[in-house]
């Protein structure tokens, strides 16, 4: 739904709101009938107090690695431009991660926007529909042949944040107190599931990142497992990996159809 | 179109994330939950499963804040669509929303915005009810607002303006009695002359809650509602007349901001039960 009287009291207050610049709007009265920019005020800060209370509640992480003046700076940058179309405040920030990506203060951290996809990967997670994960059972039904044929189709939890940095064990390193240690400084893909009630977080081993992004995206195993370099890599030990993890719900063809 | 069924007419708690499993797990003694209705529109996860688990012991109010009744457009019917699921899902025993407007083009203003008071401001809110209570197939309550700003236009005052919708949807009003303490404060009108003037027989819930406290550019006192600090003595007061007045009533004291312990949140609820007992007696009708 989309309002289009650009005149009307509504309007007038919005753009107001929006932006401190403009006059406060003639209609607005205090109890002497005049306009009152303090009181006009309080709404542009509940507006703002809570953009930025969503985007802390959905980059937690992000918020501890920056500290809270630096986050709030960030957020309010980020709000002035990108604003809620939706009553839904969980849902406000996707862009959050690709607006710090290239938020040229922070670009002392360039591993911030990675740290804010975990983040974000979490927190579409914990909202994400309830569905049993895919067991090892069931995919150990298929035969070696089947099995090369298949395709995973993934949990509706599930993502992978695939970084240049260690964005998982910064990650989780920012997730106890005190901070921990970051050991191993390179690459990592993040693995964000939640097969039942609590979301979890891996990083996988390095080489299995590439072949566990190939079948996140639908390909056939055999296919995604010979898109794979790197000589360590075990198709088997990987593809049980992913599936204890609990990241995936189905695998098509499913079981009994017609290859 | 009735609500048949109302809340007990005792103090309840918001349910807020951080209490939520010593909630299920202690069981305290509260007269019904209320959840904001956004914050559990979600596919899944363990929101929706504690929800459950919460609904299964207790009574359940669900109180909207994203809805735009009083916009100047019709209400988001994506929203109003997941209001009703919501709904039918959960079988809260109220459902409210407010007397506010937060959409306007397409954008949401994360706050609860004033409209003017007119005959013609009246018809929208009247048609906006009417159209969120047939979708959901009940009433709501729909609260009175906070205010900071009146409008030059405004040609009703809030307590006729509030009776006109309820006597036209059939709708129940939910009295926030700590917007009626920030609104008198803020415009300079007497409060209880307020309380007096508005239609208690349709009161089926009452929010205590905390304010801040500025100054306006003029340098009056300006109350601010604010949802993160106890309730203040002068709402207590106010809440005990109206207590006086009306008769028992489902109570929620709210406090969204700065979270408090269960301990300091079930501490303000008792206040609220114990001004209950104090001002109607224990003979709480059923």
């Amino acid at each position: 739904m989309t309002w289009t009287d650009v005149h009307s009291t509504e309007a007038r207050f919005a753009r107001a709101l929006l932006d401190p610049a403009r006059p406060v709007p003639w209609d607005l009265a205090d109890p002497a009938g005049h306009a009152d920019a303090l009181r006009l005020a309080v709404h542009r800060n509940t507006v703002s107090a809570a953009l930025t209370g969503a985007l802390e509640a959905r980059f937690p992480t992000v918020r501890r690695l920056v500290g809270d003046a630096f986050f709030r700076a960030v957020a309010r940058t980020f709000a002035a431009i990108d604003r809620p179309r939706s009553p839904l405040l969980h849902e406000y920030g996707t862009g959050f991660p690709d607006f710090v990506a290239d938020f040229r203060p922070a670009d002392a951290v360039p591993y911030l926007a990675d740290v804010a996809r975990v983040d974000d990967a979490w927190m579409r997670a914990y909202v994400a529909a309830d569905a049993d994960p895919l067991s090892l059972d069931r995919l150990a039904a298929l035969d070696p042949e089947a099995l090369a044929g298949a395709s995973l189709v993934p949990h509706p939890a599930t993502s992978l944040v695939v970084s240049p940095h260690p964005a998982g064990s910064i990650w989780m390193a920012h997730r106890s107190d005190p901070v921990g240690p970051v050991a191993d400084w390179r690459g990592e893909g993040v693995l964000v599931v939640r097969p039942d009630a609590s979301v979890d977080v891996h990083v996988l081993p390095g080489r299995d990142v590439a072949f566990a992004a190939a079948v996140l995206t639908g390909r056939p195993l055999a296919e995604a497992a010979a898109a794979v370099t790197d000589p360590a890599f075990d198709f088997g030990r990987a593809l049980v990996g992913l599936v204890s993890a609990g990241a995936f719900v189905a695998v098509t063809p499913a079981l009994g159809d017609p290859a | 179109m009735s609500a048949s069924v109302t809340l007990p007419p005792r103090a309840g708690i918001g349910l807020k994330a951080e209490h939520v499993l010593r909630i299920l797990d202690e069981r305290p003694a509260i007269g019904f939950v209320e959840i904001h209705a956004e914050n559990y529109m979600v596919d899944g996860g363990p929101r929706l499963r504690h929800l459950e688990a919460v609904r299964s012991r207790w009574p359940l109010s669900v109180h909207g804040v994203g809805l735009s009744i009083g916009g100047e457009g019709p209400p988001d019917r994506v929203h109003l669509g997941r209001l009703k699921a919501l709904v039918d899902r959960f079988r809260p025993t109220a459902v409210s929303e407010h007397l506010a407007w937060s959409s306007h083009g397409g954008e949401h203003l994360p706050d609860l915005l004033p409209l003017p008071y007119t005959a013609a401001t009246l018809a929208r809110v009247v048609d906006h009810v009417d159209e969120v209570q047939q979708t959901l197939g009940r009433a709501i309550l729909l609260e009175n607002p906070s205010t900071y700003v009146r409008f030059a236009q405004d040609t009703m005052e809030e307590t006729a303006f509030l009776a006109a919708i309820a006597d036209r949807t059939g709708c129940g009003l939910l009295l926030d009695v700590n917007n009626v303490v920030v609104s008198a404060a803020n415009h300079g009108f007497d409060p209880e002359a307020w309380i007096r003037r508005f239609p208690l027989d349709r009161v089926g819930e009452i929010h205590l809650a905390g304010y801040a406290e500025t100054r306006d550019g003029a340098g009056r006192r300006l109350l601010i509602d604010a949802h993160g600090s106890p309730v203040a003595p002068e709402v207590e007061a106010l809440y005990r007349f109206v207590l006086r007045l009306a008769g028992p009533r489902p109570t929620l004291v709210e406090w969204d901001n700065d979270v408090p312990s269960l301990e300091t949140l079930l501490w303000q609820q008792d206040r609220a039960d114990r001004a209950i007992l104090a001002e109607c007696g224990a003979a709480v009708p059923a």
